[in-house]
């Protein structure tokens, strides 16, 4: 059995490599918000009150393009809804949680803390403490995403546009997933849910970010009773 | 006005965490709809990788010649090899910056 504090420690180093990408996209958010002429501290406040990266930037985005408050907030919530999803596959391993706990750890289930937490925990299934390692996942990228988007709000893009850092952030996602392209269900999955997300990317509230993985995981589906 | 709405979408966002955490007990999930969860990752990353990769900041499809195609293979492999995600960045962002520049 690992002690509270090393797998806490542990969900902290596994998630670490991916400041690689979130400090300047937290640096990026932070300055898009000052350079569309918000009030620094709404910008700052969107960074603890809904505390994820994209739909932030595109909340931003909307409003100072003349949308509705409405239709910001909505998309916004659509955005964010594949955290549905995370929540169903987590919901396993935190079954024995107070309700108390486990309505303090949602606020830090985030796409990186999850996918790193899902791995370790599939591997260790038996151990006693794992939400630890979901908040040691989760307070890391809190805390870096609270220090890189003030840094963008105070000091403005100091990271030149030209280097194109905005790309760290598929990078980071490929590095989640290329292991398992090892099994060619998995790749079907993928291919599926990219293709989709291409073809509806159109689709009103940036709902593809939803749509193609429910397409992707009905193929998933199909792919499972093929397998029987 | 913007503060009210970034109120309810925190709130939203929020729900989106805790739904199903908090309020779906494990026995509510079959184990067909488990085993298609185990998907997820799969099922979730290419849809903000794919965009990310092929589509432009003006909402067009990218040219085929265009840097982030190469960075984004560049990474697949070393990333596949080397199980290392700080390689798999750096990888794709250095061969990308290279195709960039020069």
């Amino acid at each position: 059995m690992l002690s509270k504090k090393k797998l806490f420690t542990k969900g902290m180093l596994d998630v670490a490599p991916h400041m690689l990408s979130v400090i300047p996209f937290g640096i990026i958010c932070g300055a898009i918000g000052i350079e569309l002429g918000f009030n620094p501290y709404l910008v700052y406040g969107m960074s603890i009150i809904i505390f994820g990266g994209a739909s932030q930037i595109v909340f931003l985005q909307l409003i100072s393009g003349g949308a509705s408050s409405l239709i910001a907030a909505t998309s916004v919530g659509v955005i964010n809804s594949r955290h549905l999803l995370y929540g169903a596959v987590l919901s396993e391993y935190l079954e024995k949680l107070s309700f108390i706990k486990k309505l303090l750890i949602s606020y830090l289930v985030v796409d990186q803390g999850f996918a790193e937490s899902n791995k370790f925990f599939k591997k260790n299934k038996t151990e006693q403490y794992l939400h630890y390692h979901l908040i040691g996942t989760g307070s890391t990228l809190w805390v870096c995403w609270q220090i890189s988007t003030l840094a963008g709000i105070i000091l403005g893009s100091f990271v030149p546009e030209e280097l194109g850092l905005k790309f760290a952030i598929p990078l980071t996602f490929i590095a989640i997933i290329v292991q398992d392209l090892k099994k060619i269900d998995h790749v079907i999955v993928m291919l599926v849910c990219g293709i989709s997300s291409l073809l509806f990317f159109d689709a009103p509230f940036k709902s593809y970010i939803i749509i193609s993985p429910i397409v992707a995981l009905f193929f998933a589906a199909l792919l499972l009773r093929f397998k029987k | 006005m913007t503060w009210l709405s970034i109120i309810i979408a925190g709130i939203l966002t929020y729900f989106t965490r805790m739904t199903m955490i908090a309020l779906v007990s494990r026995d509510m999930l079959g184990d067909r709809i488990k085993a298609v969860l185990a998907y997820v990752p799969s099922a979730v990353f290419p849809a903000i990788i794919f965009p990310a990769i092929f589509i432009n900041d003006y909402g067009t499809f990218i040219e085929m010649n265009d840097p982030k195609i190469f960075g984004a293979i560049v990474a697949i492999v070393v990333g596949y090899f080397s199980k290392n995600v700080i390689a798999t960045i750096l990888s794709g962002l250095i061969s990308y910056w290279i195709i960039l520049f020069f």
